[in-house]
């Protein structure tokens, strides 16, 4: 589904991606992880087409998707959450959910003026997807939540606001930055499930960024190791969690002498 | 507790004092020393020059009363702190004026003459009329201070009263007028006297508020509770009366206002549809442009041009019916062209570009180039009313203009809320949100904005349509800078974002201040306008930045969690209680 080969990206003399290889087959979930400041992020940046790659190719779907608009990405069928929380706090959490499915939906200026049936219908009909999309996770989003800003909502409902909100643009592709940063045990836990349920129910593949490596052990079907913006392992968690090369980039060579 | 503190009470009345300074030094008071409001003795240059120090007067001893803590007892404290702000005040008036009468300054500050030290010492001379300069002011403070003795409800009424007797003092011209419409001109003329109110009405004005407001405030709450139901059906039911309300108060207000009074409803009308135009680009979208005039100059030179019978190169003579959609699809074609090149800047550089763009506009129509076209700086003249029927709408009957620009309001505002409440309007309010996160959930950043753009044009051209046929003769110079600049503050001192905040703004910027070249209810202040805009600009900025009818999105954005965390220590004596409350309310 997506192929990346000899992915660049540089910031001056910083290498945060220098040629990394992999692809994402369809129903996989894949984790990214990598000590902070392997360019993992980079990575999403540049497959979501916030960043422009300075070289190498991003196919999706069989077609190359580098120097597209970031709306044009999302229309392929790419959505993404952002490690630092980014809702549109002023909004609603119902407005949230229906804003992503922009892309997804038609009515423009001249029916909204004339209030056209067409327009009524799809009205009607991007409330209730969006509302089904946020009894995904339970209660917490729903009810009384809907007419909520974003920003009076805690943390962990934050993050999940933002994973609702990627489902909404209907992706094929679904990656996830941290989701579980910054969430008590239980409700990483329940976030976990989550992730497995986005691929089982909902049928997204899905790439997840996490430092978490209970999540990722739970999770993955195969995970990719980044560190200096190079990939240095890959496969199943036990393979990975065992691989010398891993071990070394987390916890460093160990000294020579004592 | 029976000390004040000296500091804070200094800082006030030296704040008063600098107030006086400033408004005699640009004029104010000596303008209007003798226009009266209550006759025979209070005029409104006085009420000008002294209004801060009962107000200083008040905050030297205006502490915030602490949960938890005793608030500090009420007493000779807050009068004598009161009298010391008021007496460091009038020591700074009085320094100033003994520097004025001794030294000639009027080279530099052309407003500082003989008269005025004349006036403010009442004929005395220097030495002996200075004692009035003081002593009015420290009265006035202590008068502050003594409004801690009394309770809180009290203290609103008294407020209140004087502020609503001033107000109709003020606006003599309304109250004679609209007295005189429904056949009581002669209350008018009893209770009015050379403009000024008579002492004894004001104090039954004062009397009159004063008993009212208790029973209005309740009402207040009512009419709330009524437009903003928690059941989503009686909502809108509820509002579609209150709309039906405010059509037919619209319909039978002009009967209600003499010709004078509904031209100056009619430019209200015409700054609203183009504020709601702005307010789209601005409000919803989060594009700063100032370069709106532009589109209003490209629709009022369409219909000028197509209409005129001495329009410079053609000579067609189209209905303004006929030019209406040409001018609109220009504004569009100007809306495509000057936002295609900016969209994708932001913030400063928009506005900077965009004001460089409405200037440009300007002086090409100004140009001798485009002169054959546009007449340059003779501009087109004898632009045709327009055509309703039989009858003509055009600026000599401004009751039609009226009704027209309502008319046209109320598509715009329609427009406006219907835009607002769809895809379109969550990707704009997105894209003012976050713009990259905006672009990542799948919403095309630039064409959404340029859709903004394109709206905001088209009202702007709608605007500049209906003001060619009711000046009936448009130059370059009716497309200042000046014109985008109070838009822009009709949208900011409304609401932006907010359509009834909006209509706040322009009836309250352009019918009472009035236009840049339109005079105002206060027709009066006219020089004075622009120093006023800024003022309340900047008072604007400072303490209520959302507007005063803000979105209810808007005012969570700029006051954030601050407000809830804050509200506890509003107390009753909260500081907006005696500030300078909007006319409006």
């Amino acid at each position: 589904m997506l192929e990346i080969g000899g992915l660049h990206k540089s910031f001056g003399g910083v290498h945060a991606l220098a040629g990394v290889d992999l692809r994402v087959d369809e129903g996989e979930i894949v984790s990214v992880i990598g000590p902070n400041g392997a360019g993992k992020t980079s990575f999403f940046n540049v497959v979501t087409g916030l960043y422009l790659p300075d070289g190498g190719d991003i196919m999706f779907e069989g077609r190359s998707i580098v120097g597209l608009e970031p709306s044009a990405i999302t229309e392929a069928g790419i959505a993404r959450t952002f490690q630092n929380v980014r809702l549109f706090l002023n909004m609603t959490v119902l407005e949230n959910v229906m804003v992503a499915q922009h892309c997804r939906t038609r009515a423009g200026a001249f029916r909204a003026v004339l209030r056209t049936p067409f327009l009524r219908t799809e009205e009607a009909e991007i409330e209730a997807r969006a509302k089904e999309i946020l009894s995904f996770f339970g209660t917490r989003l729903v009810g009384y939540r809907f007419d909520q800003p974003a920003l009076s909502l805690s943390y962990a409902n934050r993050r999940r606001l933002e994973i609702a909100r990627a489902m909404a643009t209907r992706p094929k592709l679904l990656l996830l930055d941290e989701p579980v940063a910054g969430m008590n045990p239980r409700e990483t836990a329940e976030l976990t499930g989550l992730i497995r349920k986005l691929r089982d129910e909902r049928g997204f593949t899905v790439v997840v960024i996490e430092h978490d490596m209970r999540v990722v052990r739970d999770v993955s079907d195969r995970v990719i190791v980044l560190d200096h913006g190079v990939k240095i392992a890959e496969g199943s968690y036990d393979d990975v969690s065992s691989n010398e090369a891993v071990v070394e980039a987390y916890l460093g060579r160990p000294a020579e002498a004592g | 507790m029976t000390g004040f503190d000296l500091r804070r009470s200094l800082r006030w009345g030296l704040i008063a004092g600098a107030v006086m300074v400033f408004t005699c030094a640009v004029g104010l008071f000596e303008a209007f020393e003798d226009r009266l409001l209550v006759y025979p003795f209070l005029s409104l240059g006085h009420v000008l020059l002294l209004w801060f120090l009962p107000l200083a007067g008040y905050q030297a001893t205006n502490e915030p009363v602490l949960e938890g803590m005793e608030a500090p007892s009420k007493g000779l404290r807050n009068v004598a702190a009161g009298l010391v702000a008021g007496l460091a005040g009038g020591i700074l008036m009085g320094v100033f004026t003994a520097v004025v009468d001794a030294f000639d300054v009027r080279d530099v500050f052309v407003r500082l003459s003989v008269r005025l030290v004349d006036l403010l010492t009442h004929g005395w001379g220097v030495p002996g009329g200075l004692v009035v300069i003081v002593a009015v002011p420290a009265l006035l403070g202590m008068a502050g201070g003594m409004l801690h003795l009394v309770s809180a409800s009290v203290r609103r009424r008294l407020i209140l009263a004087l502020e609503w007797a001033l107000v109709v003092a003020l606006l003599e011209q309304v109250f004679s007028q609209v007295l005189r419409q429904i056949r009581l001109g002669a209350v008018g003329d009893l209770i009015f006297t050379r403009r000024a109110l008579e002492w004894w009405a004001a104090l039954a004005v004062a009397a009159l508020v004063a008993f009212l407001s208790e029973r209005t405030r309740g009402g207040i709450g009512r009419i709330r509770g009524y437009l903003f139901a928690a059941d989503a059906v009686r909502r809108t039911r509820n509002s579609i009366w209150s709309a039906l309300a405010v059509l037919a108060f619209l319909i039978v207000l002009p009967q209600l206002l003499g010709s004078l009074l509904s031209e100056l409803l009619a430019n209200v009308g015409l700054f609203l549809l183009m504020g709601l135009g702005l307010n789209i680009v601005v409000g919803l979208a989060g594009m700063l442009d100032l370069g709106y005039v532009a589109f209003f100059a490209v629709g009022a030179y369409t219909v000028g041009v197509l209409t005129s019978p001495i329009s410079p190169r053609f000579d067609l003579e189209w209905s303004w019916w006929a030019a209406l959609p040409v001018a609109i699809l220009l504004s569009v074609v100007a809306g495509v062209l000057v936002g295609t090149p900016v969209i994708r800047m932001r913030g400063d550089y928009l506005a900077i570009v965009t004001l460089g763009f409405g200037e440009i506009v300007r002086i090409l129509f100004l140009s001798d180039w485009l002169a054959p076209t546009f007449g340059g700086a003779q501009g087109v003249r004898n632009v045709p009313g327009i055509p309703v029927g039989v009858a003509e709408i055009r600026g000599s009957q401004p009751v039609g203009v009226l009704y027209f620009a309502f008319g046209l309001v109320l598509v715009a505002a329609w427009v406006s809320w219907a835009l607002q409440e769809s895809r379109l309007g969550r990707a704009w309010t997105a894209i003012r949100e976050d713009e990259t996160v905006a672009a990542a959930m799948g919403i095309n950043v630039v064409r959404a904005k340029l859709n903004a753009f394109i709206v905001g044009a088209i009202l702007a051209g709608l605007g500049g349509a209906l003001f060619a046929a009711k000046v009936g003769s448009i130059f370059p110079s009716s497309f200042e800078l000046l014109v985008s600049i109070i838009v822009l503050v009709v949208v900011i001192v409304g609401g932006m974002g907010n359509i009834p905040g909006v209509a706040v703004g322009a009836v309250l910027l352009i019918g009472v201040l009035g236009g840049p070249t339109q005079p105002g209810l206060l027709a009066e202040f006219a020089e004075f306008k622009l120093l006023i805009y800024g003022a309340l600009l900047v008072f604007m900025m400072l303490r209520k930045p959302e507007g005063l009818l803000p979105s209810v999105r808007r005012s969570r954005e700029l006051r954030g969690e601050e407000l809830s965390q804050d509200a506890w220590l509003d107390g009753p004596g909260g500081s907006d209680e005696v500030g300078a409350r909007p006319v409006e309310g």
